[in-house]
């Protein structure tokens, strides 16, 4: 039944496998998003004010959407294959790849800052609430916690803004911009508030990861054993109750990345996902697709990347 | 020597083990330590407060959540409800010959002509020299300086006309109102007059007949002082009652919020069990579908299934959202659950179990799903918040609840942007869905701790 | 890569240096693109109005003055226009006449599909051309030399002036829109600008820096050497947050922040935006909307003043009596003043009686539900659900609250699904005409489908007539009929509170062209 590690040799096997199974589920993601698009009403060509009939049918011409929808999929695919996306119909002249390649450094940069936040704050808090069960730093914790999760994060965002733009106004100058990007400055506040959300939950999921090996009889061994506490912590607790965290890690930064619509717009940073949420809202067809076949194959390497790391920290795990 | 053994003959004793109570099962053994938990007992207590509030609540509480008190909009709980009754507007004839000022008022002065009520205030002053215009400004103090007289109200291009209603959301307090006179080109010449001003509230009394605010009819009505319709909570921004709506908020909130994550758990769970279980291709194949759905763009097939179920405007599309989330929601569970089964079918003990006989069904059921309980648990802590706002998010899209009707979420979504002046719209609701949180965090942990197998010997 | 370059300069600045002499300010949205021949939004007007100039101009009093044009002579069919020899683009070249005609024949090519296609019907030829019948060449405009612009108009148009100030009229280099062939007005290096700024710095979604334009020709005037929009957001609390900490010059207020602002002693300043909000009615045959004793009982049954006074509560609106808003000029003072409104009371027993009647010509035996087509914004989620109730407690009717997002909503308008839709019109050019036009049967905004030979009638004579008592004399019998006939009913005239520093001064707000015009700003201490 259980083997032992498996060998690097298996390993490159696995990932080709899986890169290969990647590319399949992008292409299903993408289809399904082309017909779901289509069937929904409104199209990018209405605008408030009208158009006349010719003009209208032109334009249809023009953008290939007076063909039928197998054949405007056909030609879409083709394009995608060859890495051309399209023109936005709401910001005509940009290219969707423009588009892409200029917004989702930024939100990827928000995201994975808010990742790294989350991360080190979940595993330190969810350790802390697990170690001190029942005491203070549990109660405050969790206290925290649970109004972390049950506010909406639009409320901390603009709470936010709000007390950084009281705490400039008491010191005098600005220690940290209240909006906007460009340095690492502006990184700092919409990254945690993004962050916040994630990092309550991995707490949550840090705390009850741990206490549930807390009795388990490896840790007894370690224990009785008499090795010293932080490397029976790192080298036992850690290890085992991390990966459900590492689970959750993953699709964390894609929904993350994809999330930040809320900060994105309270602090006015130009990242992808208020490009997205507006695509959708403007039946902008060329970028909500650009956008979510982007997205769906970063989010498939992502899965990707976290199984691979599975097989490392749990040798046990077979991969298949 | 001569040793004397005596024996006794051994009497053959029964029973060497008591048996004190009857052998509990696992689930037995679980419900009594869940019992005695004490967090547990908090968010049972929690759990029926909220039932009452939310079954029982509308009963006892009968004003209706649709009613707009517009005397009252965005009132915090507490406030005075005292008003006049008055008759309704009647339109000033504001010709300049007419409403003397009175001849006591210096050059540079402003007047208040009648009463000063939430109905209109009306001012007049005298007219100035060299002016084309004026401009009335309406302040909450008194003026620091010529740049801070406060709200522009209007400005008036007739340097002949020297009155002005003012109707802006009077609130009954006192405004300090400034009047400054124009140039041709519309620039400020110097000098302003300030008057402080106490508004009172009144009603009119047809809105205080509707309301059956007094027995009275007829013309006695006018200038009683009547009570306003109570407000425990305070009112939102169409001055609807806030508990009446919290309360049947609550259905629809607590029953996203609760159906829906449970249902989208339960289908994670299943699937995801299954895929950890097998584990080789099935499990690839699986989890390749889950990524699929995960990557689908949320709001794009919100549309979609809407379109699909054909909710005629103004129904609540609620069994269209529950059915949407749960299909889109899953996979995240799914996930975890496959994760930490991956982990537990290589531990020992289950192949102990297998040795002995045990068929994959009861691998699953007994052994594997209990032991990612803690996971689970968690998972739906942050799924009921997250459904609770998804289904506000969609309703300001036009799916969920249709208006008039409350829910917790969208009261939220309004309650942010008066969060400054008006903090109590927001602030209730968002405290019932901490509430509801809380239980869910409480129940959590009383059910991890009461169904960990390990601590089952250590009790 | 640009990342790095932004990394080390970012966003930084103060909302006014009098040294520099720069300004910084917020952006509500990104403009889509700023090619004057198609753009359509506030955004890109209010960009386009500073790096480009048309052939007139307003200025700070708002009245037309010269731009391109040195002088020019507009008649009953022709109009003559005399460019000045140096006008000249930001690569050094002038701004000729052909210029003109190349941008015009390019927003009337069917190909272009610009919505603003139809600003240029007056010309000769112009709505042909849009409709394909015609080639663009044969436009009724020509370059007699490179200073001289003779424009062929279709027939009398009394506001041709005011129209000439719209970007769709600006100037575009025939050659430069070839070299850029597709990407015209999509970044900065991809427009070349005769007005007094140049576009320095285009970040999509992040910020649009504008310099001064040292080839411009009235460069003594402007005083600004900076217009940096260094932040693009909509969202307002965020705005004004950047405004508390001294980052930009102008914030927006709104009803809920608006208490916060009287606190802090800020001078606070009103505008009158010129729009109409309005509720408008299906007029097809096929809904209950098309009985006009229904609307008028609807019409009866609003309080506008309550509606604009306590719900909305923004200071800035004022309550909806006429389509017409009250900045419109009329023959010598404000049309409003010079032809007052017909308005009536609130009278829920007329309206029941009207309702009555209705319910008796539709020939119904219970009243079913009207269906309220909503956008998603947080002001018209709140007028529709206080009118929903108000119906409901006044007159009994059931009404269903319809919420889209844009283009949903928009497919519905045009499918014509919907009883009623909450609507706003801004003007497109200051004459009466930009909303008087909009019920005629043939103006395919005219959503509802509404259809009265009699307000086409007058609509033709105000098209037409050059005579100013004339043609304001038609829009007040227009004016009649949409109250009458309770055509839409109006709800509020749009206005808004914003905080300025003090130390900016010339800022000019306008309800036509752009939003905000700096060209005559200075900083002032």
């Amino acid at each position: 039944m259980a083997n032992s590690r498996t060998n690097r040799h298996d390993y490159v096997r696995y990932a080709i496998k899986r890169l290969i199974q990647g590319v399949i589920t992008v292409w299903l993601i993408a289809t399904a998003t082309f017909f779901a698009m289509h069937n929904v009403p409104g199209d990018p060509l209405l605008d408030e004010k009208a158009v006349s009939p010719e003009i209208r049918k032109n334009l249809q011409a023009k953008y290939g959407l007076d063909r039928p929808l197998l054949e405007q999929y056909g030609i879409y695919l083709a394009n995608m294959i060859g890495g051309d996306f399209g023109i936005s119909y709401a910001q005509e002249n940009r290219s969707v790849n423009d588009i892409i390649r200029e917004h989702f450094p930024v939100s990827a940069i928000l995201g994975i800052l808010s990742i790294v936040f989350a991360g080190l704050g979940g595993i330190l808090f969810g350790a802390l609430t697990a170690i001190n069960r029942n005491r203070l730093p549990d109660i405050v914790i969790m206290f925290l916690v649970i109004l972390g999760i049950s506010v909406p994060s639009f409320v901390f965002a603009a709470l936010g803004q709000m007390t950084l733009v009281n705490v400039n106004a008491l010191l005098g100058t600005s220690i940290l911009p209240v909006a906007g990007w460009g340095t690492v400055s502006h990184m700092i506040m919409p990254s945690l508030i993004l962050g916040l959300g994630t990092m309550a939950f991995l707490t949550r999921l840090m705390r009850s990861s741990m206490l549930e090996i807390d009795n388990a009889d490896y840790l007894r061994t370690a224990i009785s054993k008499g090795l010293p506490p932080t490397r029976i912590f790192l080298r036992h607790q850690l290890r085992n109750a991390i990966l459900p965290v590492i689970t959750v890690l993953g699709p964390s930064i894609a929904a993350i990345t994809t999330g930040g619509f809320v900060v994105e717009l309270v602090f006015a940073i130009p990242g992808l996902g208020r490009y997205f949420v507006q695509a959708v809202q403007q039946s902008d067809y060329t970028v909500i697709m650009g956008t979510t076949v982007f997205y769906g194959a970063f989010l498939v390497l992502m899965v990707i990347v976290v199984d691979l790391l599975y097989g490392l920290v749990d040798p046990r795990v077979r991969l298949d | 020597m001569e040793v004397t053994f005596s024996f006794e003959r051994t009497r053959a004793i029964s029973r060497t083990e008591v048996t004190t109570r009857p052998s509990l099962s696992y689930w037995q053994d679980a419900w009594r330590r869940f019992k005695v938990n004490p967090r547990s007992l908090i968010s049972l207590y929690i759990v029926a407060t909220l039932g009452l509030f939310t079954l029982v609540g509308p009963w006892v509480w009968t004003i209706d959540p649709t009613l707009q008190d517009l005397d009252q909009i965005s009132v915090p709980p507490g406030a005075d409800r005292r008003a006049r009754v008055v008759g309704p507007h009647v339109r000033w004839e504001m010709d300049e010959t007419n409403n003397a000022i009175p001849q006591t008022l210096s050059a540079t002065q402003l007047a208040v002509i009648g009463e000063a009520t939430t109905q209109a205030v009306r001012l007049a002053w005298n007219p100035v020299v060299g002016a084309s215009g004026y401009r009335v400004y309406r302040g909450i103090a008194e003026p620091a300086s010529p740049d801070a007289l406060g709200l522009p109200l209007i400005d008036i291009v007739n340097a002949k006309l020297t009155r002005f209603e003012d109707r802006l959301d009077l609130k009954s307090r006192t405004y300090f109102y400034s009047v400054i006179a124009l140039s041709s080109a519309g620039f400020e010449l110097g000098g302003y007059a300030t008057l402080d001003v106490e508004v009172t509230r009144v009603i009119t009394a047809n809105e205080a007949i509707a309301r059956g605010l007094s027995e009275r009819r007829g013309p006695s009505l006018i200038g009683e002082t009547v009570y306003l319709d109570l407000h425990p909570l305070g009112t939102d921004y169409l001055g609807r009652d806030m508990l009446a709506r919290l309360m049947h908020g609550a259905r629809v909130s607590l029953f996203i919020g609760i159906v829906a994550p449970f249902l989208y758990v339960f289908v994670g769970i299943l699937y995801g069990s299954i895929a950890g279980f097998v584990a080789g291709r099935w499990d690839q194949l699986m989890m390749r579908f889950a990524d699929f759905v995960v990557a689908l763009p949320f709001l794009l097939f919100m549309i979609l299934f809407k379109i699909v179920f054909n909710t005629e405007p103004g129904e609540s599309g609620i069994s269209a959202m529950l059915l949407a989330m749960i299909l889109l929601s899953w996979p995240a569970t799914a996930r975890l659950v496959r994760g930490q089964i991956l982990q537990i079918r290589e531990e020992a003990y289950i192949g102990a179990s297998r040795l002995l006989g045990a068929g994959s069904m009861y691998l699953i059921l007994r052994h594997m799903i209990p032991n990612t309980m803690g996971v689970i648990l968690v998972t739906l802590t942050f799924a009921v918040p997250g459904a609770i706002f998804t289904e506000a998010f969609l309703s300001f899209i036009g799916m969920g609840v249709a208006p008039p009707n409350p829910s917790w979420g969208s009261m939220c979504n309004e309650g942010i942007k008066t969060m400054l002046t008006a903090p109590h719209e927001l602030v209730f609701p968002a405290v019932f869905i901490s509430l509801t949180v809380l239980v869910f965090n409480l129940l959590g942990d009383g059910l991890r701790d009461a169904l960990d197998t390990r601590m089952r010997s250590a009790n | 890569m640009w990342l790095l370059a932004s990394l080390s300069e970012g966003a930084s600045g103060n909302a006014l240096d009098a040294v520099e002499g720069s300004v910084t300010l917020a952006l509500s949205e990104e403009p889509p693109q700023l090619d004057s021949s198609r753009a359509t939004d506030t955004v890109s007007s209010q960009i386009l109005g500073h790096v480009m100039e048309g052939l007139l101009r307003y200025d700070e009093f708002n009245r037309i003055v010269p731009g391109v044009a040195e002088r020019w002579e507009i008649g009953a069919t022709k109009a003559t226009f005399w460019l000045r020899d140096d006008a000249f683009w930001s690569d050094g070249t002038r701004v000729t006449a052909h210029d003109f005609v190349f941008a015009w024949q390019t927003a009337l090519d069917p190909q272009t599909a610009s919505e603003y296609a139809f600003i240029l019907y007056p010309i000769k030829n112009a709505e042909a051309i849009n409709s394909g019948q015609l080639d663009t060449e044969v436009l009724g405009a020509t370059a007699l030399n490179d200073t001289t612009l003779l424009v062929r108009l279709e027939r009398p148009v009394a506001y041709f002036d005011s129209l000439l100030v719209f970007p769709t009229y600006f100037p575009i280099k025939r050659s430069f829109h070839n070299e850029h062939q597709g990407r015209y007005g999509a970044d900065a290096s991809d427009l070349l600008y005769n007005g007094p700024f140049v576009i320095e710095k285009w970040i999509h979604g992040s910020q649009l820096r504008m310099v001064r334009n040292p080839h411009y020709w009235d460069r003594d005037r402007i005083r600004l050497n900076i217009i940096d929009y260094a932040y693009i957001t909509s969202d307002v609390n965020a705005t004004l947050n950047l405004f508390k900490d001294r980052k930009i010059a102008i914030a927006g207020l709104n009803s809920e922040n608006l208490d916060d602002a009287l606190q802090r002693h800020w001078k606070l300043e009103r505008f009158n935006e010129g729009c109409v909000g309005y509720i408008s009615f299906n007029h097809r045959s096929s809904r209950l909307t098309r009985n006009r004793h229904l609307r008028r009982a609807l019409q009866l049954a609003m309080d506008t003043n309550e509606l604009v006074y306590k719900v909305i509560a923004m200071p800035g609106n004022l309550p909806g009596i006429s389509f017409f808003p009250v900045w419109l000029q009329g023959i010598e003072n404000q049309f409003r003043q010079e032809f007052p409104a017909p308005e009536t009371q609130v009278d829920v027993a007329r309206a029941r009686g009207y309702l009555a009647q209705a319910k008796k010509e539709l020939g119904l035996d219970e009243w079913t539900s009207l269906t309220f087509l909503t956008g998603d914004r947080a002001t018209t989620n709140k007028i529709s659900e206080y009118l929903q109730q108000e119906f409901k407690e006044k007159l009994g009717l059931d009404i269903k609250i319809d919420r889209q997002i844009f283009k949903q909503r928009l497919a519905k308008m045009s499918s014509g699904d919907f009883d009623m839709v909450l609507a706003g019109w801004c003007p497109d050019y200051a004459d009466p005409l930009t909303f008087g036009d909009l019920f005629a049967s043939w103006n395919k905004n005219n959503r509802g489908e509404y259809s009265n030979p009699e307000l086409d009638h007058w609509v033709r004579i105000a098209q037409n007539s050059l005579e100013p008592a004339t043609r304001m004399y038609a829009f007040s019998q227009i004016q009649k009929i949409i109250h009458f006939d309770a055509v839409i009913l109006p709800t509020y005239e749009s206005g808004s509170v914003f905080v300025r520093d003090p130390r900016l001064k010339g800022v000019v707000k306008r309800a036509v062209g752009m939003d905000s015009d700096f060209s005559s700003a200075y900083i002032d201490g």
